[in-house]
């Protein structure tokens, strides 16, 4: 039996990349899955973003693992969306247990002359406030079920240092919002431990997904050595792969990690301790 | 189904009993062999509860033989880098490797600072800090000569992260046990050794089950119990419950031995209940 046997996780960034395999590991240990992507390209971001095909894959994926899933396309940053889709999902599914906010933008590459401020701006709006609506979007049902439940939100080594930093939106936004997932983590943490409900973050290094293994940041990160370096992991591997990531989540997220809560889990290949 | 540490041997030390048997049992039900060892004896300094036996040193034998996996025992104090060494010669030299490194033998007492002898503060320094150290010192030879890399799972304490009066020797300890553990991560890393710490709050074992630490808790009551005491420790946490299960920290301990976290090295992992957050 699996360790997720008759839960159901919410998934935000479900499309593709870490959020499509969070979703297939939780479904292997028997969870259903409430999948939310946007679906659709973001100005300030200079790599090609998901596509609804991308989130139909998960979602045959899933059902190919005998898992039910519920799949919207939503923006995180637009809560009346976010809202519908998760109570579309739980009503499908009876309920939710777990949250994992991991969609998310980066937006290296993106030429900003005079453009500072909307890509820092869209960096928050996403990758910060796009997690509090997410929380909030689910957090009342899992408190008035009164079954408990475990949340992981996706930061970043950026959320624990500023290493590499360069003084652009893009670079200031993406540190500054991963920074502030961590206050939110924490705060959630002391408001939902009473009901029995989990809160940590994860911090990977770089990670195997087309938000960083794409011609954009490859010819950024080429071009800017000293970047390169700054951001080299510890152990000799240049990039983790979405499943490491999954296997840190699986384990928070089941009885195994009954009592993790306020938590910060690098999973950085030593990249914060270096 | 293979087990998640399937094949691996294991270098658990304070295996005699609770937290240590746990991990040593927990590892062995994932398919890893076990290098116990524990000082089975009482140490000065410690008053507050009963020191492990060598009986229940034979008993952790015991229960990982009835799993099926080979056991070497090893009755040796952490303080002794010559005998903890040639135990670990022993326990490769039978179970042919070694993969993960348990360093959990610890003592624990309460007591203010100012009042605090000279001989209190270096066992303890001795056996929490520089036990850990000795404990590294004769696994990671083995673990770089094997070229598989490795697992070191540290055991700290919140008392690692935070500081809690009445225990500035112990607090001492287990913050150290942090900096042990930078460091290998950083100089170990070319060879893929891991190193991480836990951080439990207080673990269901003697070490907190004693009259003196729920006192500790319940300075007002002369004559604290654990029930008694049980809705002071729950309060330090942030999760509604007083303190955790030997194995809560033993699935911690597995995770990070695992190679699910074949990517996690440098950690201090609390397992805390959110003590370490409220
Ligand atoms: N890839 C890395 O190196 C890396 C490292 C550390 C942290 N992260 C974080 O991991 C998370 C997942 O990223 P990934 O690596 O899988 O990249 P990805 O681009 O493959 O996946 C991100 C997903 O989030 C979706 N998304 C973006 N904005 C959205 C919005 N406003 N509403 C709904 N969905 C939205 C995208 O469409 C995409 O499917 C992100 O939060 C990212 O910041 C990534
Ligand atoms: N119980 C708690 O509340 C708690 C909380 C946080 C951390 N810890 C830590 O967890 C670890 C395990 O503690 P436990 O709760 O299982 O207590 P325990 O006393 O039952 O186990 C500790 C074991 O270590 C052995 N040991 C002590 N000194 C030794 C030495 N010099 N050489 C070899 N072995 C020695 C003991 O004989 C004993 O078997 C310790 O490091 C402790 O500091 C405990």
């Amino acid at each position: 039996m699996g360790k997720l046997e008759g839960k159901v996780a919410l998934v935000t960034g479900a499309a593709r990349g870490q959020g499509r395999s969070h979703a297939l590991r939780l479904a292997e240990e028997g969870a259903d899955i409430i999948a939310v992507d946007i679906c659709a390209q973001v100005d300030t971001v200079a790599y090609p973003m998901s596509t609804r095909a991308d989130l139909d894959e998960t979602v045959a994926e899933v059902e190919k693992l005998d898992r039910r899933i519920v799949a919207h396309v939503a923006d995180v940053r637009d809560e009346k969306a976010l809202n519908a889709a998760v109570a579309d999902g739980v009503a499908a599914l009876g309920g939710v247990d777990i949250v994992l906010a991991n969609a998310g933008i980066a937006s290296i590459g993106v030429a900003e002359d005079g453009n500072e401020a909307a890509v820092f701006r869209t960096l928050i709006d996403i990758n910060l406030t796009g997690v509090w609506n997410t929380v909030h979007a689910a957090a009342p049902t899992m408190i008035e079920q009164g079954r408990g439940g475990a949340i992981v939100l996706t930061s970043s080594t950026q959320g624990l240092t500023g290493r590499g930093g360069d003084g652009s939106g893009a670079m200031d936004g993406y540190c500054a919002a991963k920074h502030g997932v961590v206050g939110l983590m924490r705060t959630f943490a002391h408001w939902l431990a009473p009901h029995n409900i989990r809160v940590n973050s994860v911090h990977p290094t770089g990670v195997n997904t087309p938000m960083i293994v794409n011609p954009v940041v490859e010819s950024f990160l080429a071009e800017s050595a000293d970047v390169g370096d700054a951001l080299a992991n510890l152990m000799d591997v240049p990039v983790i792969e979405a499943r490491d990531v999954s296997n840190a989540i699986a384990w928070l997220v089941s009885d195994e990690g009954r009592y993790v809560t306020g938590t910060t889990l690098p999973v950085d290949a030593g990249f914060v301790v270096r | 189904m293979s087990g998640r540490v399937e094949g691996k041997v294991a270098f658990v030390t304070g295996a005699a009993r609770n937290q240590g048997r746990s991990h040593a049992i927990r590892l062995a039900q994932e398919g890893a062999d076990i290098i116990a060892v524990d000082i089975c004896e009482p140490v000065p300094s410690i008053e507050m509860y009963p020191p492990a036996t060598e009986e229940d040193l034979a008993q952790t034998a015991k229960l990982i033989e009835e799993l099926d996996r080979r056991v070497v025992t090893t009755k040796v104090d952490v303080r002794d880098s010559a005998g903890l060494q040639a135990a670990v010669d022993a326990g490769v030299a039978e179970l042919g490797r070694l993969d993960i490194v348990c360093a959990n033998a610890g003592v624990f007492e309460i007591q203010p600072a100012l009042e605090l002898t000279d001989s209190a503060w270096r066992e303890m320094i001795d056996i929490n800090l520089t036990g850990v150290w000795n404990t590294c010192r004769a696994a990671l030879p083995h673990l770089v000569a094997g070229g598989r890399g490795g697992s070191i799972v540290i055991t700290s304490s919140t008392a690692g992260l935070k500081g809690t009066p009445n225990t500035v020797h112990y607090t001492a300890a287990k913050h150290g046990v942090v900096g042990i553990m930078r460091t290998i991560a950083n100089e170990f890393a070319s060879h893929s050794i891991r190193c991480n710490t836990v951080h439990p709050t207080g673990v269901n074992t003697v070490m907190i089950q004693n009259e003196k630490t729920w006192g500790l808790f319940e300075p007002d009551n002369a004559h604290p119990t654990r029930e008694s005491a049980a809705p002071i420790f729950e309060s330090t946490n942030a999760l509604p419950v007083p303190w955790v299960e030997p194995i809560d920290i033993s699935n911690a301990i597995l995770f990070l031995a695992s190679d699910e976290a074949r990517y996690i090295t440098g950690v201090t992992l609390p397992v805390d209940a959110g003590y370490t957050v409220k």
